[in-house]
């Protein structure tokens, strides 16, 4: 499937939840499939914290480019792309396309770098909103997510409760722990206390506070796997060596894969913007204006929920999806609840365990049109 | 008349369900049908969670030896264990939860006092294996058979009142000497 990248540009102003406007913002976007007379087949599909608006697919000038969700999505797929009209977007305040911190500030004529503000899950659907009005949508048949992508399909539910029929919430939360805060916390404070960060000024500076980032990356990865996946995947094995070193070079092939993760990420993902969707994380409470009930906060909504959590994910255990289900049941939404065994800790949710895939193919085979 | 119709037959129209151990939810899909009696199913087993999804039906893949922490107090009219007692490890916690939830429990088993279990037992000297119990011995997700005397025995240990009682034996009543004859009980109680 050979897909092109489009964007969309928003001329009116963006009030944010954290009080500042956006003048103007650019939204980047994929689809794949086709719109339906009805216009009701259309899914919404939200990103984590490193992805983008590519989400299936190759482009023409860049084959090896698949996207981030393309065991998920397609012709045939579990998200059926015969069936369904699959909009890919990437949220604002990322680096892939859509405006953020890498942008230029109509205001300077320069990058908005540290100057700019501070986004929330509320004001990602906020502006996917503005999308669906572009592209005709005025009701999605779903809004489906994984991790942070799962919090922007729970807040379609409640920002626009009658603008979207399904949710699929994978390996969510519905508000980080204060254990989720401080891994998020040290990810920050190695960016930020990075020399080349230069207070979120680096771009002018020529330079980019990579061993922040690399930090950052290598303590999010740790997060994302399982104990047992981790020692499955690497054990206790040496990197080319049969004797450790007795120096602090590389001797495990888990310091190798962490050290790698980290530079790689640190060629291609920006600081300001990781600063942002880490803040966007902690500050993610939908039930905190209802005195932390999340039952009420869920009144709201109105769309039916496919909730899925993974077993061996202790970033946003299953216990956390069982809140929302909880307080999804106290309002009596119509609601399923898979909690898989996947071994391989939060990252499950990108995987294609076959029982994954199956219960997800079932319950898009059941939307209707 | 299947187990599924004579449920359903108990059920109120728009009544509120809960079928613990709902397998492929075909008693919950009934109950939509017949009584639009909208409710969840919980499930642990994986195959069986995904067949609930195709068929249109509330599942929650949880696992009742955990208990039923995620429902509140009276969130249900009728709390159903369908031939699922059997394969819980404690039964006594369970009752009480399912009758915490519900208003009323619908409960059916095997009954392990059907004369051919016992038949099989007292003088081919082995253990049942019947239409009714497939399984053999070692391999088998049956943990804790019971008979009529025994259910009734429990829950008058519980507090819990019989309010209905069906003894089936391939489909038919059984209206006497129940416990020998039936070999399907179905019994609706309250606390």
């Amino acid at each position: 499937m050979i897909v092109v990248p489009q964007k969309a540009l928003f001329d009116q102003p963006l009030a944010l939840k954290g009080g500042a406007t956006l003048p103007a913002f650019e939204i980047a976007y994929e689809t794949y499939g086709e719109l339906n007379a009805a216009r009701s087949n259309a899914v919404l599909v939200c990103h984590a914290l490193n992805a983008s608006h590519h989400v299936a697919g190759t482009y023409a000038d860049d084959p090896n480019n698949i996207g981030w969700w393309d065991n998920m999505v397609g012709p045939g797929k579990p998200l059926d792309t015969n069936r369904f009209f699959v909009v890919g977007n990437n949220y604002i305040g990322s680096c892939f396309g859509s405006t953020g911190p890498t942008s230029t500030n109509p205001a300077t004529g320069k990058p908005w770098g540290a100057d700019f503000p501070l986004v929330t899950v509320e004001d990602w659907v906020a502006a996917q909103a503005r999308l669906a009005d572009y592209l005709g949508i005025e009701r999605f048949a779903a809004a489906i997510g994984g991790s942070l992508g799962a919090m922007q399909a729970l807040q379609w539910t409640l920002s626009f409760p009658e603008r979207v029929r399904h949710a699929i919430v994978i390996a969510a939360t519905p508000r980080l722990t204060a254990q989720n805060i401080a891994f998020n916390e040290v990810a920050r404070q190695a960016i930020m206390t990075d020399p080349d960060f230069h207070g979120g000024h680096y771009y002018e500076q020529g330079v980019v506070p990579r061993r922040g980032l690399r930090i950052a990356r290598m303590i999010g990865h740790i997060t994302y796997l399982s104990d047992d996946a981790m020692m499955e995947k690497f054990g206790r094995v040496l990197r080319g060596k049969i004797a450790p070193g007795y120096d602090f070079d590389v001797d495990f092939e888990i310091e190798s894969y962490l050290r790698h993760q980290g530079d790689k990420f640190a060629d291609y993902f920006d600081a300001n913007t990781y600063l942002r969707i880490t803040k966007a994380l902690d500050y993610y409470d939908p039930a905190a204006e209802f005195g932390g009930d999340i039952a009420a906060a869920m009144a709201r909504a109105k769309a039916n929920f496919l909730i899925i959590s993974f077993a061996s994910d202790w970033r946003f255990a299953p216990s956390r999806s069982r809140e929302i289900v909880r307080a999804l049941l106290d309002n009596r939404r119509v609601l399923s609840y898979v909690e898989n065994d996947a071994p391989h800790g939060h990252d499950a949710f990108l995987l294609d365990d076959p029982r994954y895939f199956a219960a997800l193919r079932a319950y898009f085979g059941n939307i209707e049109l | 008349m299947t187990e599924t119709e004579m449920i359903a037959r108990w059920v109120v129209p728009g009544a509120r369900v809960l079928d613990l151990g709902c397998g492929d939810g075909t008693l919950l899909k009934h109950l939509w049908q017949t009584r639009q009696a909208p409710g969840y199913g919980v499930e642990i087993d994986d195959a069986q969670v995904i067949e609930c999804i195709s068929n249109d039906v509330n599942v929650l893949q949880m696992d009742l030896e955990d208990g039923l922490s995620a429902f509140r107090d009276d969130s249900f009219d009728y709390v159903i264990l369908s031939e699922t007692i059997q394969t819980i490890h404690r039964q006594e916690p369970l009752m009480r939860e399912m009758l915490r939830v519900g208003r009323e429990a619908i409960v059916s088993f095997p009954n392990f006092g059907f004369w051919r279990a016992r038949l099989q037992i007292t003088l081919e000297g082995h253990m049942p294996v019947s239409e009714e119990l497939p399984y053999q011995w070692y391999d088998t997700p049956n943990v804790h058979h019971c008979t009529l005397i025994d259910f009734e025995d429990l829950c008058a240990k519980l507090g819990i009142r019989v309010l209905e009682r069906l003894v089936l034996r391939d489909g038919k009543p059984v209206t006497w000497l129940r416990n020998l004859l039936g070999s399907l009980a179905i019994y609706r109680v309250s606390m």
